[in-house]
């Protein structure tokens, strides 16, 4: 196992109190496994990404700890995990764009870092820099610009060179394509899969909202909402046969290739997620699930429903664990998918 | 960087023609006439009044058609001749602010930029510092906000009268002749002392707040996020946000070095000291428009060559400027 993530909490602290973003998360990613994080704006995605290498002070851990390649991360000391940071653990951060510091060039940048983290023989880095940069496309100029002076793109990928110029074992992709039209969206996705493949980087958090360049790229998904994780599984299982109702709704809310929309209507889902302030007790999505019942005012367990694939859901657990069956009335989920059955 | 250097210089050429020509019209749109206004002090017989207008118009060149004029003005500039001041005469415009100058220069230069090295230093300082924060950016608010001529008064009074450490005004000791002797030089510095102080301190606490809010900014921007998230030492962080910080505060300092040849003006009356600004007081005070032209000539001068100064230095330190003062697209 690259990572394992046990009953990780993280809360933020306010002057209301902490406000328990990531609560009590748990999951574990394959060495070579590309994993994608998807959820809604405030699910708790980033929060997981950025705990794992650097909580700013807002940040706070709640519980529960992280092992990398079998070592505990520290991640509540600032000046141990320093040290892990780049070479051992990774980030592409949300803000690419915005993150190479502008007054100084990209070569000049790059040697700092190497410098902060003692490297000997910088040499032998910088000339594995030029491979990669020539690896996807880069002219080795590149190093003595500035980043104003790069598109986009190419700051995405300068950003993902740098970071995982040290072969990180693991590497937290925080949207990295977000920013981007959709070609040059495939080029980056598919670099992330390049770097894997050549061992640069052992492992892969992709963070995104767009689950669509997550089935381009990630080996398995998961889906966090209202800072929970709801299900993970290999990709193929999460878009062909999702098990947790929201999952399914948010599969279903996606526009499908080859369907006339005029036809068939496109759906969200009804009602929004609740806030992480009074967090209501049970399930999370209890509100907005068609599916709900008495038992969901307790907090369903992740639990594995079968190898590799893990739903933190009452009726599901129910339904494959052998217990009771939950009769769902006809037409409850609104948006007409065939939602009912699935992964039965 | 040729490119960027001629469009400068043609940039600076532009400013200075202009600057030269209001410099030259000003004065003239004041009603009266000068040479009148000047004779106007003598009790004069109407035949010599004439004899006296026609040869002093033609010494100030004030006799032409305005063509004529602005056109000798720009030869009078040109051969560095400013002509006689009124109100000292018959000293030499370009003597009188020759004198005057140093003064002003050693008086603002030092004072401006250990300032501002200082300010900058202590304001990073404070960004990072609980404590230094606390007790800094408070004494920085208490002298930006106090008005300088009360420190003015305060500071001379404490030193100079009543624990008699520094003389109280002047810029050499009355009973000294200017000589490169080392009583007198000894004797400049100490006069030097006080006026210095008060223009330090106040332009200090300026800097100083102003740098702790920008590395406070720039410590927590996206660029150092990233740095951190990557393991860079904090020191390696916090000058890269000293770096970035630096820009707008560079922009702040070439503003006042700009001005720096004009004086300043409370200072120097305040402790009587001999730089351009007092020079500037008392040719307003006499009407003396030749000193004001040649002063203003200067000033316009040294704001030119502080501007042109700076923006070589941004250059090296800001590489987009590089970009846009080549016309292309930051």
């Amino acid at each position: 196992m690259s990572l394992t993530v046990e009953n990780l909490s993280v809360a933020y602290r306010s002057r209301r109190g902490d406000i328990t973003a990531v609560d009590n998360v748990s999951f574990r990613l394959a060495d070579g496994e590309i994993m994608g994080l998807a959820g809604e704006s405030g699910s708790g995605k980033s929060t997981i990404g950025n705990a794992l290498i650097y909580m700013d002070p807002r940040m706070k851990l709640a519980g529960g700890k992280a092992l990398l390649d079998g070592k505990e991360l520290p991640l509540a000391d600032n000046d141990a995990m320093r040290k892990l940071r780049m070479t051992e653990v990774s980030l592409v951060p949300q803000y690419a764009m915005s993150a190479l510091p502008p007054t100084r060039r990209i070569g000049k940048i790059i040697t700092d870092l190497l410098r902060s983290h003692g490297i000997k023989d910088r040499d032998e880095v910088l000339s594995e820099l030029l491979r990669r940069l020539e690896l996807i496309g880069l002219k080795d100029e590149i190093l003595r610009r500035y980043a104003f002076e790069l598109s986009g793109g190419m700051r995405q990928r300068v950003t993902i060179i740098m970071s995982s110029l040290l072969n990180p074992s693991l590497l937290i992709a925080d949207e990295v394509t977000s920013a981007l039209d959709v070609s040059t969206q495939r080029a980056v996705g598919e670099m992330l899969i390049e770097f894997r493949d050549r061992g640069y980087i052992k492992s892969a958090i992709a963070i995104t909202h767009d689950l669509s360049i997550l089935a381009q790229i990630a080996d398995s998904i998961t889906i966090m909402y209202a800072g929970r994780l709801a299900e993970k599984a290999s990709t193929a299982a999460i878009t062909e046969a999702p098990l947790h109702p929201y999952t399914q709704a948010l599969i279903a809310s996606l526009p499908e290739v080859g369907v006339r929309h005029e036809d068939t209507t496109l759906t969200g889902i009804p009602g929004r997620p609740p806030s992480l302030v009074n967090p209501p007790s049970g399930c999370r999505f209890r509100e907005r699930c068609p599916f709900a019942f008495d038992k969901c005012t307790e907090t369903p367990p992740f639990a594995e429903i079968r190898p590799g694939h893990q739903v933190a859901c009452w009726k599901v657990s129910q339904e494959h664990g052998g217990g009771t069956r939950v009769t769902v009335p006809a037409g409850a989920i609104a948006d007409g998918a065939s939602t009912e059955g699935t992964g039965e | 960087m040729r490119r960027f250097l001629s469009r400068k210089l043609i940039t600076y050429l532009i400013a200075f023609v202009i600057g030269v020509t209001v410099d030259w019209g000003i004065p003239r749109l004041i009603p009266g006439d000068p040479v009148q206004a000047y004779l106007s002090q003598f009790s004069l017989q109407p035949a010599g009044y004439d004899a006296l207008y026609k040869t002093m118009s033609e010494a100030f060149g004030t006799n032409g058609s305005a063509w004529d004029q602005y056109m000798h003005y720009w030869q009078s500039i040109l051969t560095w001749n400013m002509g006689v001041s009124i109100g000292n005469f018959p000293a030499r415009v370009t003597t009188l602010v020759g004198q005057a100058l140093p003064y002003t220069l050693a008086l603002l230069i030092p004072a401006i930029v250990l300032s501002y090295i200082l300010g900058n230093r202590l304001g990073a300082a404070a960004a990072r510092r609980k404590g230094l924060d606390n007790s800094v950016l408070p004494l920085g608010y208490v002298f930006q906000a106090m008005p300088y001529p009360w420190l003015a008064l305060i500071i001379p009074y404490l030193l100079a009268v009543v624990w008699h450490v520094f003389p109280l005004s002047g810029g050499y000791s009355n009973s000294l002749l200017p000589t490169w002797s080392w009583t007198f030089i000894g004797s400049l510095l100490t006069h030097w002392f006080l006026p210095f102080l008060t223009v330090f301190l106040v332009s200090l606490g300026g800097w100083a707040i102003g740098m702790r809010n920008l590395v406070i900014y720039e410590l927590e921007n996206d660029s150092s996020r990233y740095l951190r998230a990557l393991g860079a030492r904090e020191r390696v962080i916090r000058r890269y946000a000293y770096r970035n910080a630096s820009l707008p505060q560079l922009s702040g300092l070439a503003l006042q070095l700009g001005v720096v040849v004009g004086g300043n003006i409370v200072t120097e009356i305040a402790f009587q000291y001999p730089g351009l600004g007092k020079l500037l007081y008392t040719a307003i005070g006499n009407k003396d428009y030749f000193l004001l032209q040649g002063i203003f000539i200067f000033i316009i001068i040294g704001v030119l060559i502080a501007n042109f100064i700076i923006d070589l230095v941004f250059i090296s330190i800001d590489p987009r400027t590089r970009l846009s003062m080549q016309g292309a697209p930051a």
